[in-house]
Formats: structure tokens, C-alpha cells, sequence
């Protein structure tokens, strides 16, 4: 990563958690899961626990729509490695590589539920231009999806903005699709929390 | 922040990291920390680097992290601040459509399911 604090800055109990997780998995830890580590007091915790309330606690998304949420605001970010983390993630989850990439392409035509289509369309106007009007969000409602299921969006489409940002501006090293599959399994399995 | 009321959990949780990271301790001061948040007031190098961190971090070029770091900034401030950077770009989206769901409930959402 772009400062030396955040390769070779870890206490002791990290650099060992590090090491095991390489021999366990056979794959160095993903730069995302490493970044909290670093004086997780200041930034680590408190967006683990946002970010496990957004993409893992109760919502009427399924996890594979909120990860796929994350991977097109990523792509909209162009930030290349959490568009691959969350694409491989949203693709297991659904057990559909092909979804996932039509999505990517054009949510607008891709074979998703009027719903999911409508939330990506709002997701991505806010993340292009900042902003959103409450006309674009009663769009969103009229076709049936909940004001819990807007704020549920919301929040993923916070947390990937944030983490598209540290992403890149840290450069996060980008491993092959193998790793990134190793990567999504632990995700489904184990959350942000851990 | 003001807008993203404690009526959900999420509320409580976006406090706590905007506190934590605005207030709370760190190597740079909270004036720092606030205006790399607000991406305003700030001096040369960091201002332009704070803004493409903001609006275009995909842009962001090894070069630039080093120009900040010859001006004298330690790796911890510019960790602190890149961070502060990252969440004040997307708090105001997020602020920005939290408000827009409260007017859509307020003037006849309320078919909302």
C-alpha cells in the first residue's frame, strides 16, 4: 500500500493473525481486511460495525442483492479492487457469475427484479452526482420497494463509498480471481465483523 | 450529519465512526481532521491532494502521497486525514439522500410498503 505504516505497521497479534491466515488459506491477507488492522481504535472498528449492519444485519435485500449493491457502486467509483471482491462475493451468493457481470454492465437491461433495478438506478445517480431528489426516491417507492429497504441502500452505498476511496487512494494490491473466490467464500461465511 | 437521525440503528453506528475519527485522538489535530472532512481550508499540498481523494480517488498517483509526505506530514496524519477525506465525501451523499427519502415519506410516500 501507498504508506509503509500500513505494510509493515501491524502490532505483534496482527502480524501473527497475518501469518496464520496465509498458511491456512493459502492467500495473503486481502489488503481491505489488512487496512483495518491499523489502529483499528481510529478506523477499523467503528466502520467494521457500520458495515456489517449494512451488508450482513436485518434487511429486505438478501446479501447477494447488498453485494451486489456494493459491486456496481464500486464500479461507478471505478475502483477496480472492490468491484472484483464484491462481484466474486455478490456472484457466490447468488451461485450466478452471469447476473452479477450484466448488472456491471447495464443495470437497465440486466434480469433483475424491477425493485433491485430501480435501488442500483438511485444508488448510481447518488454516487455520480453527489446527490439524489426526493422525486428520484418516490420512483423507487412506486415500484414497491419498502423506506427500510431505501435506508438499508443507503448505508451499503455509504460504506462502498468510503471504502472505494481508501481502496484506491491506499492502493489496495488487486490478487487474481482465485484469491478473490477464497475471499468471497470467508465473506459469506464470517461477515465484516470479524 | 445532522440529518442522519438515531430513528434507525444506523444513526448510532455513522455517529460513532464520524466521532471517533473527528474528535477523537489521533497525530493531526481536530482542526486538520474537520477540514480534510469538509475537503475546505486546507493549505497546499494537501488541498489538492484531499480533493482528488474526495471526488476522483481513482486518480490518485504515488507521487502525490509523496508530495504530501515531503511537506512535512507524517504517515499517521495522512492516514487519519485520507480516512477523515473518504467518510466526509460520502457522508455528504449519504446525508444528501437520507434527506431526499425524509421529503419522498413527508409528501405522500406513504404507500411506502
Amino acid at each position: 500500500m501507498r504508506l509503509e505504516i500500513l505494510n509493515n505497521g501491524y502490532k505483534l497479534g496482527a502480524r501473527l493473525l497475518f501469518s496464520i491466515i496465509k498458511i491456512v488459506s493459502g492467500y495473503p491477507l486481502p489488503d481491505a481486511a489488512r487496512l483495518v488492522f491499523y489502529r483499528p481504535d481510529f478506523y477499523g472498528t467503528p466502520a467494521k460495525a457500520f458495515t456489517q449492519r449494512a451488508m450482513r444485519g436485518p434487511s429486505g435485500w438478501s446479501v447477494a442483492e447488498r453485494e451486489l449493491m456494493a459491486a456496481y457502486v464500486s464500479k461507478l467509483n471505478q475502483c477496480t479492487f472492490c468491484v472484483k471482491a464484491h462481484s466474486a462475493v455478490s456472484a457466490a451468493a447468488y451461485g450466478d457469475n452471469t447476473k452479477v457481470e450484466s448488472v456491471l454492465t447495464d443495470p437497465g437491461e440486466a434480469a433483475i427484479t424491477l425493485p433491485l433495478r430501480a435501488t442500483l438506478l438511485m444508488l448510481g445517480k447518488l454516487t455520480r452526482q453527489g446527490t439524489v431528489s426526493a422525486d428520484d426516491v418516490r420512483k423507487v417507492i412506486a415500484v414497491g420497494v419498502s423506506t427500510s429497504q431505501i435506508e438499508d441502500a443507503l448505508a451499503v452505498c455509504f460504506a462502498f463509498n468510503v471504502t472505494n476511496r481508501l481502496a484506491d487512494t491506499f492502493d489496495f494490491f488487486v490478487p487474481s480471481d482465485d484469491a478473490f473466490k477464497a475471499g468471497a467464500k470467508y465473506l459469506l461465511k464470517r461477515g465484516y465483523s470479524g | 450529519m445532522d440529518t442522519v437521525k438515531d430513528t434507525s440503528d444506523y444513526g448510532a453506528l455513522f455517529q460513532n465512526l464520524i466521532n471517533r475519527i473527528l474528535k477523537g485522538d489521533g497525530y493531526s489535530t481536530a482542526g486538520l481532521r474537520q477540514a480534510a472532512f469538509n475537503n475546505s481550508d486546507l493549505p497546499e499540498p494537501l488541498h489538492a491532494f484531499i480533493t482528488k481523494v474526495a471526488n476522483a480517488a481513482f486518480k490518485v498517483t504515488d507521487g502525490e502521497v509523496e508530495a504530501v509526505k515531503q511537506s512535512g506530514v507524517s504517515e499517521d496524519e495522512i492516514f487519519e486525514l485520507i480516512v477523515c477525506a473518504a467518510v466526509g465525501a460520502a457522508s455528504r451523499q449519504y446525508e444528501n439522500g437520507l434527506a431526499a427519502l425524509a421529503e419522498a415519506m413527508q409528501e405522500g410516500g406513504q404507500h411506502a410498503s
